[in-house]
């Protein structure tokens, strides 16, 4: 396959992953939550590394992986004291868990080269060159079939949990009565979400995947009223963004993942102009 | 290292110096975040920032620190008017307008780095300071740019005082004793993006937010009176950021700014735990005091 067009896949597909767990975080007013997740999945990656002592190891990923409920375990925690409100402990909780990550490799990890610039930035440019082999045949990029596994599982997940996730998104109370624990179907978005994170970050970059996160849900949001086209939307402006990020990165010859950030953002803009218009043409009908 | 050699370093002794006022800086206007339940606006903010940096450095050429924290400034404002406008006329909550914004602006933050690093002149280290902070680095300048603003800072929050503190607990009542709600509104952020930008160089972006919140934090479990909480996080505040420096200068390879954050970190965890009357061990004894007297009652 041509390179373009396997980079443009990975962006699309990996901006699309990111918009549905990203879709209910927001519902769920846990925004924020991407956004240490992302970050903490750093600390996940360190202590995975030294207890294998590989970097190439899959273990790494799944340390990664951990750390998003892990955090969200914490932070929660936190909140249960009722000490601090939840923005408090999701600010105090993640910035630790990311020092804990930077202290450790400065001191003991000097020698691996674990870059860490790779981690929260990541390089879309590098993936095609990145082959996954079946019996020494080259079946395609390993980015895009992680990136299309990751996009797949949470549509899957979104069509058997639509009903739980919608309720307990909105009435935790009445989801309990009807027997689903809250609880669960929280920390298995979390776990969801995590994952999500975990395969973007090698194309994207952890900072940016709260981008695709919640951008396109955000822009979505205020486009429709609909719960059922509210992931559908966010996944075609995600999916979108990832296509025209990579044009106008060519373009420009900049960095693709920011130009996918800033088409999120541009799409959020528009929307949020969109609505505002809407509204104030509502308003003057109804004068 | 001794830990009597260190005062007699000079550079330990501005880092420290510098460390201890920006901690102190960033308590006092994160006991207002905190209270507001805009913790995250620091994570927010600081994010933002990049593409000002990159932008400022690209449009003069310059390194010098005054022009990047210009730039800084500016993009970190307009992130926070956008996220404002957004919550005010839409239906979006701040948590979502934050990431939103947050995120797609350190998205072009990384798109104008790009541009930078073709320039002849240019280096990587650049995003690599701004993202940890590089706090060892810290020059005398740097103290008075912190001090400078530090001053203006306090001089501002104490002359708005009740009218900050009429805002922050009870918006209506503020607005019915004739206090500009909105304006204040806008000090009080322009303040809070102000101590974010001095502090990102020192202890790096994503670090800065559990500056402004955990001493805060902390403060909160110790008192109920706001000027009480304020000094009270201040202090706490400068005394993570002290310990952090002369803990990153007293062992080799450890970094300052994620010193100067777990320091705060075991601070809050302390209060949180110790703090009388609304502490968790306090709580805990007072059940079980509560348990005897009602066994007592029971024979």
């Amino acid at each position: 396959m041509d390179m373009a067009i396997e980079i443009q896949l990975i962006a699309a597909l990996t901006a699309a992953g990111c918009a549905i767990p990203g879709s209910f975080l927001l519902l769920r007013r846990m925004s924020m939550v991407s956004d240490s997740i992302t970050h903490t999945i750093l600390l996940g990656i360190v202590l995975a590394f030294f207890m294998v002592q590989d970097l190439s190891s899959p273990l790494l990923l799944i340390g990664a992986a951990a750390m998003g409920p892990v955090t969200v375990w914490l932070t929660e925690l936190l909140v249960k004291t009722r000490l601090l409100s939840e923005d408090s402990a999701t600010g105090i909780v993640f910035p630790l868990l990311f020092s804990i990550a930077v202290i450790l490799i400065t001191r003991y990890a000097g020698s691996a080269h674990l870059d860490t610039d790779s981690v929260l930035l990541g390089e879309l440019v590098f993936a095609p060159f990145d082959r996954l082999t079946v019996f020494g045949v080259d079946i395609g990029a390993k980015g895009l079939y992680l990136s299309g596994g990751l996009f797949l599982l949470n549509v899957t997940l979104l069509l058997i949990f639509f009903k739980e996730l919608q309720i307990t998104s909105f009435d935790p109370v009445l989801a309990a009565v009807l027997g689903f624990s809250p609880t669960l179907m929280n920390y298995g978005l979390m776990t969801a979400a995590s994952l999500t994170a975990v395969g973007a970050f090698e194309a994207v970059g952890s900072i940016l995947v709260t981008a695709f996160m919640i951008a396109p849900p955000a822009a979505a949001y205020l486009l429709t009223e609909d719960l059922k086209k509210l992931p559908v939307t966010a996944v075609i402006i995600g999916a979108a963004s990832g296509i025209l990020g990579y044009h106008t990165a060519v373009f420009l010859e900049v960095s693709i993942a920011g130009c996918m950030a800033v088409w999120t953002g541009i799409f959020f803009m528009a929307a949020f102009v969109y609505n505002v218009i809407k509204r104030k043409r509502g308003a003057a009908a109804k004068c | 290292m001794d830990l009597l050699d260190i005062f007699s370093d000079y550079t330990v002794v501005v880092v420290t110096l510098g460390s201890a006022l920006l901690g102190m800086v960033s308590g006092l206007l994160g006991t207002f975040s905190v209270l507001r339940r805009q913790s995250l606006i620091g994570d927010g903010v600081s994010h933002s920032a990049l593409p000002g940096v990159v932008a400022a450095f690209l449009i003069t050429g310059a390194k010098n620190t005054a022009v990047l924290l210009t730039g800084a400034l500016i993009s970190g404002l307009l992130a926070l008017l956008l996220i404002l406008t957004a919550i005010k006329h839409s239906k979006l909550k701040f948590d979502a307008a934050l990431a939103a914004v947050m995120s797609s602006f350190f998205g072009l933050g990384t798109v104008l780095l790009t541009c930078a690093q073709k320039l002849p002149d240019s280096t990587q280290a650049g995003i690599h300071g701004f993202i940890y902070g590089q706090a060892s680095s810290m020059l005398l300048r740097d103290v008075v740019t912190i001090s400078v603003c530090g001053i203006f800072i306090l001089a501002v929050v104490l002359l708005l005082w009740k009218e900050l503190k009429a805002f922050v607990f009870d918006r209506a009542f503020a607005k019915q004793l004739g206090i500009p709600c909105k304006r204040i509104n806008l000090i009080l952020s322009f303040l809070t993006v102000l101590s974010v930008i001095i502090g990102i160089q020192t202890v790096g972006v994503v670090l800065m937010s559990a500056m402004l919140i955990a001493p805060a934090a902390a403060a909160r479990q110790w008192c109920d009176k706001l000027w009480e909480m304020a000094a009270l996080s201040a202090l706490f505040g400068g005394i993570s950021g002290a310990a952090g420096a002369v803990i990153g200068a007293l062992s080799e390879g450890m970094p300052t700014g994620p010193s100067i954050v777990i320091t705060a970190g075991i601070i809050t965890v302390l209060s949180l735990l110790f703090a009388p009357r609304r502490g968790i061990i306090y709580r805990m004894m007072l059940r079980r005091k509560a348990g005897e007297v009602h066994y007592g009652h029971g024979d």
